[in-house]
């Protein structure tokens, strides 16, 4: 391995040690604050140490591993949102009562996961990025034990989370056996010539890895687990389910498609096009009745993965650079909008405050949380000023290039519909609640650096949205090939 | 640099005010009052400075000012501003319906004073965009961006009206039936984007480069559909119109005057400035139609005006009805209909603003809109009534007022291309007659229901409307100063048409005459 290649790796290999490190301060001595930091300053490693791309080009490590541009910009999102997640995680924790350090431990590993799914080009890094980005969260999802819903949306993630990783290996498989070779490049090289049944087992084998992803990205109809483990999962967790976890999958599927040529399948396209459709839909649909705003947001996730694979299906020159910003401007959206539920959960220790009567004139108590929820409300129902606008209107532009006017007529219809529920959320809180007197509640210091992170999210959200130019200068450089 | 300070300052005043709001209730209004004044003598300045024989369609090809910066230039997004007598006599509109929405407000609004006054100018600041916005993305971004805060104002400052759905309901409705069809507008705006790259291989959302982009008929056909839409249900035409009487009804005063006396006309500079002049040929095949749903809009606005019982939506019934007016003058595209349009468009906006201001004030004093609880207010109150007698008449049409010269050269203009759309649409005069001389009649004659005299006009509300009676007895009287600054672009929106069909071409416009 060559000095550049071990480059390339570092922020796999700081991650790698913070999890080291973490198990044995935690083993040392159990202490919140030092073990939050530790694992916080690991992350932050990792994430400066994604700079190094501007020195080392990109890396083939072994056959599995490419450090590339994209691979980096995905690294970085995942990274940031794990350090992000760490950060809301240390305010929540404050008032839990069993242990809370393990945490980070688990945050770390799936964070470790998300980052070798970003750069895997090989099935067997791709398998095992994958399952080390999910089996973590089987712990975090479930980690308030005596919580029933908690326990029950960790069930529920790991039996269809298993079941997913089965169609996964199983589509696999049946590209190997046609193919022979588990690089994504080569399947590219030698897909082109398959005819007659050859040509039948690997589109099964395709669907099913499909169908396997689809899950992961709670696409409908694999979405059922979706507002379930959302709601039992503490609002951190679900921040980072929402965000970390689907990104990554996203990106290594693209990747997948342009290096393995699956656009040349029109039959997966379709299929696509179908799930996209499907997804807009019965994502903008079942949110409409929702009183809980993290089932709220699960429906309104698989609605805007459905608006993503717009301007993924389209494929055209613009696909990457759409995919980027779409998932930038839906990252830091989603994010604060978790913070917020978070920052308000945490002082109530076990239980979260998740239904909208609980968000209710809060306009009244917290007037910067709602004005940072309001933000990013709108940010989901992208409202120019803010970042989703700008998403929005990336995945338009490629559907538009591509002429994919079917989609793009769900897409307008889902976002109308979307809007509803949007703004019913948002009124809600500020709406003078009978029962609430004016005051400002005192910001907690414990919940000082979460209360500063959402801060910062919503200063980028408005950012994205007024001034994306240099993130999307960013983006085009971080394009495939 | 000018432009852009005319559109940050209404953001600015607006962060004052919604910060000052610890200075006590007083200060945001002054703060805004003092924003919009300064925003409404900015423009008037600009009036008396300018070149405004030039617009970017006419000979010379360049705006009378302009401001130009890269935005997003991997996408060819550049922050574009310019400025004509088309944009410049709208702005000056929006400032001074800017001022009257903050004084009318003075009184009505107690709660949260800062953050009203922060959605008011920050909706004031949008439009003035959407009036200097050259570059299509940005002006689809003012073009949503300011539906936010209305929508604020409705849904949190809005009345609970009886038998209505409530404000919330109202504001949702408003917001996604504009929103949801802009959406359509930013598809047509980036399928042109696409032909026109496809023409010269870069990206551009700018209007000059968007100009005459060669395309088959049938992609201009569906790319000017997108835009008609999203105009045509902010204008609102018919069919589409259904939220506009909700919103009117729940709406505080402020947002009402707002929302008549300049959101709707964001929708017909929308139609002059890009829906006509990016696609001209489907514009004219779209013409009878477009003129016939004005024609709709006219009778139908009009009829259900006269069956109304609450003030508010009358005034709403109304503006659909004169906004059809507009539709028509807009399509029939001779240089009269055009200028006509600009006239209507300003003494609609102060006519029907004042109207709404009329309605707030009565309500302040009765608490009650339905015009079956009032009746004899002209023997309980002194000054409102023979000013609510003066607005009413403007509306209906009266010689010597606004409306009047705008109504009279529409029609005259429409005329001489479609005479029979000009008879039908004349109709829509008698019919305003008789529901505006219905109205006084019901809400100011008649016996009293009550024998207690009610308080008058203050000195606040007193100069507000004496103002406002002036300066439609200005436009009535003598609107040569608005044809001076209009011409020019209306002249070339009309050489568009003429080209298009020669026939018409060889009318000589009255109004260019006089100004000879």
């Amino acid at each position: 391995m060559t000095q550049s290649q071990l480059l390339a790796l570092l922020p796999i290999l700081f991650t790698s040690l913070t999890v080291i490190l973490v198990i044995s301060s935690i083993a040392i001595k159990r202490h919140h604050q030092f073990n939050a930091t530790f694992s916080v300053i690991g992350l932050n490693l990792a994430l400066l140490s994604c700079g190094v791309s501007y020195w080392v080009g990109p890396q083939l490590v072994t056959p599995l591993l490419i450090v590339d541009g994209y691979a980096y910009f995905y690294m970085a999102l995942v990274l940031t949102t794990a350090l992000a997640t760490a950060t809301l995680l240390h305010a929540y924790m404050e008032g839990y009562k069993g242990h809370k350090e393990e945490v980070y431990l688990l945050l770390s590993l799936s964070a470790l996961g998300g980052l070798i799914v970003v750069c895997s080009r090989h099935f067997a890094s791709f398998f095992i990025g994958l399952e080390l980005l999910s089996v973590p969260l089987y712990g975090l999802i479930g980690y308030l034990v005596k919580e029933r819903r908690s326990l029950e949306g960790s069930m529920k993630y790991l039996v269809l989370s298993a079941v997913a990783s089965a169609f996964i290996l199983f589509g696999m498989a049946l590209i190997y056996s046609q193919l022979g070779t588990l690089g994504f490049a080569e399947i590219g090289g030698r897909i082109a010539g398959q005819t007659g049944n050859a040509r039948t087992v690997l589109l099964l084998g395709g669907a099913m890895l499909l169908i396997g992803i689809g899950f992961k990205l709670s696409l409908v109809p694999f979405h059922m687990w979706t507002p379930d483990v959302y709601e039992g999962a503490p609002a951190p967790v679900a921040a980072y389910l929402a965000t970390a976890s689907k990104v990554s999958v996203f990106a290594v599927l693209l990747r997948y498609f342009v290096e393995a040529k699956a656009y040349s399948y029109p039959e997966l396209l379709d299929v696509l096009t179908i799930i996209a459709i499907l997804s807009i839909v019965v994502g903008n649909i079942l949110a409409l009745q929702q009183d809980n705003i993290k089932r709220l947001l699960a429906y309104s996730s698989i609605a805007h993965f459905g608006y993503l694979l717009v301007a993924f299906i389209a494929g055209g020159p613009l696909a990457t650079e759409s995919v980027g910003v779409y998932l930038l401007t839906y990252v830091v959206t989603t994010l604060a909008a978790f913070g917020v539920v978070t920052l308000m959960s945490s002082p109530y220790g076990n239980h979260d405050a998740d239904t909208l009567w609980d968000y209710r004139g809060l306009f009244w108590r917290r007037p910067y949380l709602t004005a940072i929820l309001t933000t990013s409300l709108l940010s989901l129902a992208g409202i120019p000023l803010t970042a989703g606008f700008i998403g929005k209107f990336y995945a338009v532009a490629a559907g538009v290039e591509e002429r994919r006017w079917l989609l793009l007529a769900f897409l307008v219809g889902g976002s109308a519909i979307g809007l509803y529920y949007y703004l019913r959320a948002m009124v809600q809180l500020y709406l003078r609640a009978p029962w609430v007197r004016r005051y400002s509640a005192p910001l907690d210091w414990a919940q000082g650096t979460g209360g500063a992170m959402v801060i910062a999210l919503m200063v980028l959200m408005l950012v994205l949205g007024i001034f994306p130019a240099p993130f999307i200068t960013l983006i085009k450089a971080a394009g495939l090939n | 640099m000018i432009l852009v300070w005319l559109l940050l300052i209404p953001f600015v005043g607006g962060f004052l005010s919604w910060q000052g709001e610890r200075f006590g209730r007083r200060f945001p209004r002054w703060v805004a009052l003092a924003t919009m004044s300064l925003v409404l003598l900015l423009s008037l300045q600009l009036w008396l400075t300018g070149d405004y024989t030039l617009t970017f369609l006419g000979p010379k090809g360049r705006w009378v000012e302009e401001f130009n910066v890269p935005w997003i230039p991997s996408l060819g997004i550049n922050f574009h501003l310019a400025l004509d007598g088309l944009s410049l006599l709208l702005i000056v509109l929006t400032g001074l319906i800017g001022v009257l929405a903050v004084a009318c407000s003075w009184n009505e609004v107690q709660r949260n004073v800062g953050f009203f006054h922060l959605n008011l100018l920050w909706n004031l600041g949008g439009v003035i965009g959407i009036f200097m916005a050259m570059d299509l993305f940005l002006f689809f971004f003012f073009w949503e961006m300011m539906l936010v805060p209305m929508y604020f104002l409705i849904a949190l400052w809005g009345h609970n009206a009886p038998g209505g759905k409530g404000r919330v309901f109202a504001a949702t409705k408003f917001f996604i039936f504009t929103q949801a069809s802009g959406l359509l507008m930013l598809l047509s705006i980036l399928g042109l984007v696409f032909v026109h790259k496809a023409a010269t291989g870069r990206y551009s959302f700018d209007y000059a480069d968007l100009l005459n982009t060669p395309m088959s008929s049938a992609v201009e056909w569906w790319l000017m559909l997108g835009f008609f839409v999203a105009f045509a249900v902010k204008m609102p035409v018919v069919p589409i119109h259904s939220w506009l009487p909700d919103a009117h009804s729940q709406a505080p005063t402020a947002g009402s005057v707002d929302l008549a006396g300049i959101l709707l006309k964001t929708a017909a500079y929308g139609m002059l400035r890009f829906g006509i002049p990016l696609f001209p040929h489907a514009s004219l095949a779209i013409a009878p139609v477009a003129m016939w749903l004005g024609v709709l809009g006219i009778i139908y606005g009009a009829v259900l005006a006269y069956s109304q019982t609450d003030i508010k939506r009358f005034v709403a019934y109304t503006s659909i009805s004169h906004m059809g007016f507009v539709m028509v003058g807009i399509y029939a595209g001779t240089e009269q209909a055009l200028q006509g349009v600009v006239i209507q468009m300003l003494a609609h906006g102060i006519s029907a603003g004042a109207l709404f201001i009329l309605c707030g004030e009565m309500y302040e004093r009765l608490h009650t809109r339905d015009i079956r609880e009032m009746g004899g207010l002209w023997s309980r109150i002194r000054y409102l009534p023979p000013i609510a007698m003066f607005f009413v008449a403007a509306s209906l049409g009266l010689p010597g007022l606004g409306n009047f010269v705008g109504e009279f050269l529409i029609l005259v203009g429409t005329y001489k291309v479609e005479p029979v759309i000009a008879i039908f649409s004349s109709s829509g005069l008698i019919l305003a007659a008789v529901y505006s001389l219905f109205l006084m009649q019901k809400a100011f004659h008649g016996p009293a229901k009550s024998p207690e005299k009610l308080a008058d006009l203050n000195g606040r509300e007193l100069t507000t409307m004496l103002s406002l009676v002036a300066i439609l007895l200005f436009l009535g009287l003598y609107p040569q100063p608005i044809f001076d600054l209009s011409r020019a672009p209306m002249a070339a929106v009309q050489k568009i048409y003429g080209v298009e069909k020669p026939a018409s071409a060889e009318i000589a416009p009255i109004v260019t005459g006089e100004a000879q």
